[in-house]
Formats: structure tokens, C-alpha cells, sequence
């Protein structure tokens, strides 16, 4: 089945990894700025991945035909470095521009500091004001709930930017419901320990249908799972959900939500398989 | 925006424990293995940990007849409080809120 996956950090993965993503039906991938598990010293440094994401990883995707998008934003576990945060954001608009950028991520919260929700709330009005799709980043662990109720808290203060344009992502059980009462876009990330197993997703997309819920693997540098959205197909038809029903939401959820930006475009041949049903 | 309403599991319970039964068994026995390899190390040392104390209480919920055991166990390992932090004091969460520094309980 073919799948995208919203929500993979491809910079620190293998191109075995990219090939066995196209072999398990991956056609389009979408990367959002993060850390790399150490804090980068300037400002220069983010440019540098910035460039990485939008210029050399889109080439490594197409060696096995997968499409590769971005999200460019200051990432929320350095965020709390005021001086260089509002450095990176002055750097961020120019990238913007580029062709496979959708929107601006992943944003948010970490420890839900004053100076992450500071540097959060900057790029929240810059989305606005250019008006991007926005990626946003969940804290893990005890700081979810928080960091969500804080990150929804935000958001709301920006009425011109539309909630169906923006995608909150590593929900769980005790925020999701809070994430779609307000209009949001609910990311599920598949994560061997830390986020969410392949059966509880399943199971919150028993809970809740499947309007505006995408499902992701987001692997990065830590253990992670790059082909956790094929298993979480695998879990879907174990627990005798149709065909036409996981479709829609590996497939058509993200189709609809990533093309609210013009830049993104279904892989050649693949138009007319949504086209029809996404209306 | 309202929610759709809850569907039920398109399997049956039996078919549900027969697919999950021997996963779910599993589980069950790692969490004693690891609770007895903390007594074989220091028997007292759950009591001081906030995060055995999470754990602990956890098991409650787990064994209760609720049926939305996995959100109220979130919330139990949940920060409860909605001030941000004045200042970074960590780069990571550790997996449970320790009540005792807020008096919170």
C-alpha cells in the first residue's frame, strides 16, 4: 500500500533506509528541522542544515523515488537560547522560499520554559503573517499534556491562521482530544519506547475515526523506526480494518493536509488515485 | 469542533484476546521481572524513587475497572502544574512528575 510519512528526520538515516521505505510503498516524505542531539553553537550551523534539508536530501529521496518536503523553524529543544533563536528566525523567511519547503517546523515546546513559548510564539506569528502551514512539536514524556494545553494556549491567540492548517503532532491518548476539539491536525508518531506503539494509534483511530489524524514514524538519530508506518498498516488489517479505510489515512489525511501548500504535489501517475475521493 | 463518537473494536473480545492475549502476558511478566530485579538491588528503593511511586500507583489504575486507564495513567505521570518554567533546568523529560518538589499530589 502506498503511504507518505509526514513527519521523518531522513538527515539521520541511511539510504538503506530511504530504499526500504520506497520498497514498503513510501512515495513522498516530509522532514521538519530539529535538533541532532546536541546544540549547534551559531546561527551558521542551522543555515548549514537548512541547506541539508533543501538541497541535498531532496536528491538523496529521488535515487529510489521517494518525494522529499521540509519544514524549516528553530526546533524547540534549542529554543530556549534566546540570542540565537531570534538569529535563526531572521535567517528562516529567505528559506521559505525554497521549492520543497511546505511550512515552518517543527515549533514548540520542550520543557515549556518562557523562553521556548518566547521562540514558539515568534514563529507562530510569522506563519501567520507568511502564511505557512506549521508543524508543531510536542513535548515527550510528563511535559505533553503541558506543553500541549501551553502550545494550543498560543495558537488561539492567532485567529488569521487557520487550525486546519496546522498539524500538532506526537499526540497521545490525554491530549489528542484537546488537539481536534479545537480544529487542529493530530500527528501520531510511532516510536519503539517514548511515543506511541502501532496498537495504541490504531486504537485512537477506533476511538476517534480518522478525520484529520496522521500517521508517522519520525525517525531520527535515537531509537526510532523508519518503517513504522508499514507496520502500522500491518496492525490496522490485524485488527480487520479495511482496506479502503487505512488508505485514507496513510495516504489521502496527508495528501489533504500537505497540499494546502502549492509546493507539494502528488508523485507523477498517483494524481487521479486521490483525486476522485478527495474531491 | 465536536468529536466523533467512540466506535467500538471491529473484532470481538474473544478474538481480541486471542490475537493479544500472549503479547499482553508478556508485558505483565517483564514489569514483575523488573520490579523484582529492584528488590534484588535495593528493596527499599522504590519507596524513594518518585518515579516507582508513579509506577506503583499506575498498577492501581491498571488493575482498576476504568474504562480510560491509559489517559488517566498519562495523566498521573503528567506535570500538573501550567506555569512555565522561569529557566531551562533539564534538555529532557525523565517519564513521570515528581509531586513531591511541587506539593502537588
Amino acid at each position: 500500500m502506498r503511504y507518505i510519512d509526514h513527519h521523518a528526520h531522513m538527515v539521520s538515516r541511511t539510504t538503506d533506509d530511504y530504499a526500504a521505505m520506497a520498497l514498503t510503498g513510501c512515495v513522498a516524505l516530509t522532514e521538519p528541522a530539529f535538533w541532532a542531539g546536541w546544540d549547534r553553537s551559531t546561527a551558521d550551523g542551522f543555515e548549514d542544515y537548512f541547506k541539508q534539508l533543501t538541497e541535498f536530501e531532496p536528491k538523496r529521496a529521488a535515487q529510489y523515488r521517494v518525494q522529499h518536503y521540509t519544514w524549516i523553524g528553530m526546533n524547540p529543544k534549542e529554543s530556549d537560547d534566546r540570542e540565537i533563536s531570534v538569529e535563526v528566525l531572521r535567517r528562516i523567511p529567505k528559506y521559505l522560499e525554497r521549492p520543497t519547503v511546505l511550512g515552518i517546523g517543527e515549533i514548540g515546546m520542550n520543557r515549556v520554559t518562557r523562553n521556548e513559548i518566547a521562540t514558539y510564539t515568534e514563529q507562530v506569528e510569522l506563519a501567520t503573517q507568511l502564511r505557512q502551514l506549521v508543524l508543531i512539536h510536542t513535548p515527550h514524556l510528563e511535559d505533553k499534556h503541558k506543553g500541549t494545553r501551553v502550545t494550543i494556549d498560543v495558537l488561539r491567540r492567532y485567529p488569521d491562521l487557520a487550525p486546519g492548517r496546522v498539524i500538532v503532532d506526537h499526540a497521545e491518548e490525554h491530549t489528542i482530544e484537546q488537539i481536534l476539539e479545537h480544529g487542529y491536525w493530530a500527528g501520531l508518531t510511532l516510536y519503539p519506547q517514548t511515543k506511541v506503539s502501532a496498537q495504541r494509534a490504531v486504537d485512537m483511530i477506533e476511538k476517534y475515526g480518522p478525520d484529520r489524524i496522521l500517521v508517522a514514524g519520525a525517525c531520527d538519530w535515537g531509537p526510532s523506526e523508519p518503517l513504522a508506518v508499514p507496520k502500522f498498516i500491518a496492525e490496522m488489517r490485524r485488527r480487520h480494518h479495511p482496506e479502503d479505510l487505512i488508505h485514507r489515512v496513510v495516504f489521502e489525511n496527508p495528501v489533504r493536509f500537505l497540499s494546502q501548500s502549492p509546493k507539494f504535489t502528488l508523485p507523477a501517475g498517483l494524481e487521479d488515485v486521490v483525486g476522485a475521493r478527495l474531491g | 469542533m465536536s468529536l466523533q463518537p467512540p466506535r467500538p473494536s471491529p473484532m470481538t473480545p474473544t478474538q481480541l484476546v486471542d490475537e493479544y492475549f500472549i503479547e499482553n502476558r508478556n508485558r505483565v511478566i517483564e514489569v514483575a521481572a523488573f520490579l523484582d530485579r529492584l528488590d534484588r538491588a535495593d528493596a527499599t528503593a522504590a519507596d524513594r524513587d518518585f518515579r516507582m511511586q508513579a509506577l506503583a500507583e499506575a498498577l492501581t489504575i491498571l488493575a482498576s475497572g476504568s474504562p480510560n486507564r491509559v489517559r488517566e495513567i498519562q495523566m498521573l505521570l503528567s506535570d500538573p502544574t501550567s506555569e512555565p518554567l522561569p529557566a531551562l533546568d533539564r534538555k529532557g523529560a525523565v517519564g513521570a512528575y515528581d509531586r513531591s518538589n511541587a506539593g502537588v499530589r
